[in-house]
């Protein structure tokens, strides 16, 4: 809770605590269909309509050559392109640290998409492991709603086709 | 275009915490300094200024740069604000040159603040993580080491950069800084002693990553009439060039190097560019830069290079988007010692040390990055370096780079999403 009146901090020179706070009413706009799709297990990347052009994070016109996007299913499964775990962050993420990072790779998708990794084991992680999405039971309608785990690579839905450290080629 | 000249600059020491002074006092102070030293320059040259800071989430006031106009006496002339995350004072620098080469000024001052104390540092890591995509990547985790830590993994498979050649980029930096009494954060390290700091995104450790600041800085840019007119030894700004990339890195595209004159195709048959491993914003920079000075080998034909190592691991990969060696040979760049200062003992082995300094202030890592700032303090160190004038200024002349013809800096933003380079050559 709030203190009552004004902390004082130090008087020479005079500080003094200043709380700041706001709510925002936050539309998903265009993008909407892809949070949207998270709440019921579907990962929504966007195709350009023109060039074909295949984005693994939606965006509804195409960054190569201006056409509309119309949505495309992702794959459930991926695999990592890179990978961090921070054992410090942003004030807001400070009490999930440590976390970690990955940016996942599609067969059929030009370009990655941000997640986090959980549930691997200390060593387990590398490029090119085989990932496969997991999504939140009750939804935030959050890009959180989405999170990948290590995929069983002997599992014939979680099997990975592509090498793993080269990018696949555009579809 | 017409050709413009730096006449001067200053900076305020970068700190922690400046409580005793606002905004407007710290521009104040690099401002004085600037004009005290062109005695034969006055303030009634001056025809407009450009102001900048990164974050109003920081400073907790908008329209600050309107306070730091009034506070300098510089109303009613023109002035304006420039905001480009981490890039902020090289844009800054560069629109204060553009109104001197369009002819719409004769004398434009470029002044640059941060004052990043006023929220402890991982509200501060908060913010400036919100200079991420804030429906996809921010609520992730929201977090810029973490960022730059998966682009540094990336380099690191496809290249095989080490975690110790990174290191060695914070021995240098921090050691050069000893000799800079403006740096926030000068010391002696070792290799091991940056690898065994604590932990912040794998694999960097808290020696890999510059530090929040307090600090200001200022650049006077002017024409080639009133240069004369004021100033002994004006520095020429001989190219300027800046780039940019997709806000998330998940976007970036997998296609072809942009060459510089001195590569080929061939050269990177192999590599899909720029991926999330090198910055193709500073490579296009680079690029425009050097067309602008005629430049067509950077290794050869810079005396020194102010870079923006915000991270060490952006140090290695900003080497190789300026051309200074090959993609994929930057961490193979600082072993072999050539980004080094002569003459400072850094208890490494380098058999190239000191051919072409990088950071030769100290850098971002132990100058400090008060982000709107940083840009003009670079700026302001590659003067005082084409000046000669380092030992005056700092007051010791360890990091004069001898004869200083032509320095390079740059600056970057929010995982090379906006980046500047410039060049300054003495005259
Ligand atoms: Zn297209």
């Amino acid at each position: 809770m709030e203190p009552k009146g004004t902390v004082v901090l130090s008087v020479d020179p005079l500080i003094i605590h200043d709380h700041y706070e706001i709510d925002y009413r936050h539309s998903y706009a265009e993008d909407s269909p892809f949070f949207i799709g998270l709440s019921k297990g579907r990962l929504l990347g966007s195709r350009c309509t023109a060039c074909r052009y295949t984005f693994a994070t939606p965006r509804s016109h195409c960054m190569e050559c201006g056409a509309p996007t119309a949505w495309h299913e992702l794959p459930l499964t991926g695999r990592v392109h890179t990978y961090t775990t921070c054992h410090y962050g942003g004030e807001a993420f400070l009490k999930e640290t440590p976390f970690t990072l990955i940016l996942v790779e599609f067969d059929g998708a030009d370009t990655l998409f941000l997640s986090r990794l959980k549930g691997v084991e200390p060593g387990g992680l590398r490029i090119g492991l085989p990932v496969v999405a997991r999504f939140a039971k009750t939804p935030s309608f959050k890009v959180t709603d989405v999170w990948f785990e290590p995929a069983d690579p002997h599992h014939p839905t979680t099997r990975c086709t592509q090498a793993s450290n080269g990018y696949p080629p555009r579809a | 275009m017409r050709p413009v000249y730096m006449i001067s600059g200053g900076i305020t020491k970068f700190a922690k915490v400046h409580p005793d002074k606002d905004f407007r006092v710290m521009v104040k102070e690099a401002y004085d300094y600037a004009l005290r030293d062109v005695p034969r320059f006055s303030n009634t040259m001056i025809d407009g200024a450009v102001g900048s800071y990164f974050s109003d989430h920081f400073t907790r006031q908008l329209k600050a740069a309107s306070m730091v106009q009034d506070y300098l006496g510089l109303c009613p002339k023109p002035s304006k604000r420039i905001e480009g995350g981490g890039a902020t004072g090289g844009l800054c620098f560069q629109s204060a040159w553009e109104a001197v080469a369009s002819g719409r000024m004769n004398c434009c001052v470029a002044f640059g603040f941060e004052t990043m104390s006023r929220v402890n540092t991982w509200k501060g890591n908060e913010f400036i993580a919100l200079a991420s995509d804030t429906n996809f990547d921010f609520p992730v985790g929201g977090f810029y080491s973490g960022y730059y830590a998966m682009m540094v993994q990336r380099h690191m498979h496809e290249f095989g950069t080490t975690v110790e050649q990174m290191a060695m980029v914070s021995v240098k930096n921090h050691a050069n800084a000893l000799y800079n009494p403006y740096a926030q954060k000068a010391k002696r390290l070792t290799i091991k002693q940056v690898r065994e700091s604590p932990m912040v995104a794998t694999p960097l450790t808290m020696e890999d990553i510059c530090t929040m600041s307090d600090g200001a800085a200022v650049c006077v840019l002017a024409s080639e009439e009133v240069a004369r007119k004021v100033c002994d030894r004006p520095v020429k700004i001989t190219g300027v060039g800046s780039g940019s990339d997709a806000m998330r890195m998940a976007d970036r595209p997998h296609g072809k190097v942009i060459l510089l004159p001195h590569e080929q195709e061939r050269d990177y048959a192999h590599l899909r560019y720029p991926g999330v491993h090198s910055f193709r914003g500073g490579r296009m920079a680079a690029k425009l830069a050097y067309q602008m000075a005629g430049i067509r080998k950077p290794g050869e034909e810079l005396s020194f290079v102010e870079l923006h190592d915000a991270y060490t691991s952006s140090e290695i990969q900003t080497y190789e988007d300026l051309g200074l060696c090959r993609y994929g040979e930057g961490g193979g760049f600082v072993e072999s010692g050539i980004p080094f200062m002569p003459g400072v003992d850094y208890g490494l082995e380098l058999p190239k040390q000191g051919r072409l300094p990088v950071n030769p202030s100290g850098g971002l890592l132990a100058c400090g990055h008060p982000v709107g700032a940083t840009g003009l303090m670079q700026a302001v160190f590659a003067f005082w370096q084409l000046q000669g004038t380092i030992g005056k200024h700092l007051g010791n002349d360890t990091l004069q780079v001898k004869n200083a013809k032509r320095g390079l800096i740059h600056s970057h933003a929010g995982t090379g999403t906006y980046i500047t380079v410039s060049i300054l050559e003495a005259m």
